[in-house]
C-alpha cells in the first residue's frame, strides 16, 4: 500500500470565483468615472483633418465648441457647410451671443481662458471657416483650437 | 450582484469615449478699427498665399505644401551677419539665453473663401512644424533637451521669446467665389 497517491486524471479545480463580483465593480467605478458623456448631438458630418504639430487641449471645462460641415441630413438642409452651435445650427451672427451665453457660463476668473474649438469637417471651405473667425474676433474670443486629429497627413 | 455590475459595466464601456481633443492652438488678432498701414520691411515678411483651387504662391512663386516647412524655417532663422536676402535680426538679452540674436520676420498667411479647410490644416502644420524645428533646434543647443520635453517653465518662455510664432492672417478678402 502506498502512502502517497499520484494525483492522476483529476483535472484542474475549479477557479474561485467569490472575488469576481469585486474585480467587477471594480472596473465598473474605473468607467463609471472616466465616461464623459457626449454633450451635443451633432447634426453635422464630423471628419476632422490631421495634423503632426498638435497640441492637447488642456482644462475642458474651458472649451466652448463650434461644429461647421455638411449636414447629416442632406435631403432636408442640404449639402453646404453649415454652423452648429449646441443642439442646433445656427447662422454666424448668432455666434456673438453663444460666446456671451459660453462666458456667463464660467466663473469670473477663468473668462479670459476660455477656449473656442473649431471642429470643421475637413471639405469644408475656408469662406465659412473665416466669417467664423471675423465674429470671434469680433466678440472678444481670441483663444482658438482647430480641432484636428494626431497623424501623418495625406 | 455581479450580473448587474457586469450590466452597468458593459453599458459604461459602450458609452465611454476616451478621445482626448488636441489641435492647433492660435490666438486672433483683436479687430481693427480702421485700417492702419503698419509698415513692415518688405524683407521681413514671407508671403504665403493659398487660392481657391488649393495652389500655393510663396514669395509670389509657385510653391508646395512639402516644401513649404523648409522655406519658412529658412527664412525665420536668425542670419547673422545682416544678409538683405533675410528679414533682419535684432540684439535681444533674453533670460537664461543672454545676447540673442531674433529675427524679425512675420509670415504673412492669406487665404481665399474657397479654400478647402483640409488645405488650410495643412498649411498651418507645415509653417507650426518650421517654428517648432527651430525651437526644438535652439533648445537642444542650449538646454540639451527637445523643446516639447523642457519643464521649466522659465526655459519655455525664454525659447518661446526666441522663436516666437509669428504667423499673420491678413483680413479677409473675396478673391474667387465660393
Amino acid at each position: 500500500m502506498s502512502k502517497f497517491k499520484t494525483k492522476k486524471g483529476k483535472g484542474s479545480p475549479a477557479i474561485n470565483t467569490s472575488s469576481l463580483p469585486d474585480i467587477i465593480f471594480m472596473l465598473l467605478f474605473f468607467f463609471m468615472v472616466t465616461t464623459v458623456m457626449r454633450e451635443v448631438t451633432l447634426k453635422v458630418k464630423m471628419k476632422l483633418p490631421t495634423a503632426t504639430e498638435v497640441q492637447k487641449l488642456e482644462k475642458k471645462s474651458l472649451v466652448s465648441y463650434i461644429y461647421i460641415g455638411p449636414p447629416t441630413n442632406a435631403a432636408m438642409y442640404g449639402t453646404e457647410s453649415r454652423i452648429q452651435l449646441n443642439d442646433q445650427f445656427a447662422r454666424v451672427n448668432e455666434i456673438p451671443e453663444f460666446i456671451a451665453s459660453e462666458r456667463e457660463a464660467r466663473n469670473e476668473a477663468d473668462r479670459p481662458l476660455l477656449t473656442t474649438s473649431l471642429k470643421v469637417h475637413n471639405e469644408t471651405k475656408m469662406g465659412v471657416v473665416t466669417d467664423v473667425k471675423q465674429e470671434l474676433r469680433k466678440a472678444g474670443s481670441f483663444r482658438i483650437n482647430y480641432s484636428t486629429l494626431k497623424g501623418i497627413a495625406k | 450582484m455581479a450580473d448587474i455590475a457586469f450590466l452597468l459595466l458593459i453599458f459604461f464601456l459602450v458609452t465611454t469615449t476616451m478621445d482626448v481633443d488636441t489641435g492647433i492652438i492660435r490666438r486672433l488678432p483683436p479687430p481693427v478699427e480702421e485700417e492702419i498701414d503698419q509698415k513692415i520691411k518688405e524683407r521681413n515678411i514671407m508671403n504665403v498665399l493659398v487660392n481657391k483651387n488649393d495652389r500655393l504662391l510663396v514669395n509670389g512663386l509657385p510653391g508646395s505644401v512639402e516644401s513649404l516647412k523648409d522655406v519658412a524655417k529658412n527664412f525665420m532663422m536668425p542670419h547673422y551677419p545682416d544678409n538683405p536676402n533675410y528679414p533682419e535680426v535684432e540684439l535681444k538679452n533674453i533670460n537664461l539665453l543672454g545676447d540673442i540674436y531674433t529675427s524679425k520676420g512675420v509670415i504673412s498667411l492669406k487665404n481665399d473663401r474657397g479654400t478647402s479647410y483640409d488645405m488650410y490644416i495643412r498649411v498651418q502644420n507645415e509653417l507650426a512644424r518650421a517654428f517648432n524645428e527651430l525651437r526644438d533646434e535652439l533648445s537642444r543647443e542650449r538646454f540639451g533637451v527637445k523643446f516639447s520635453q523642457l519643464t521649466d517653465e522659465d526655459r519655455v518662455k525664454a525659447i518661446n521669446e526666441a522663436i516666437p510664432v509669428r504667423i499673420s492672417e491678413a483680413e479677409p478678402e473675396s478673391i474667387g467665389g465660393q
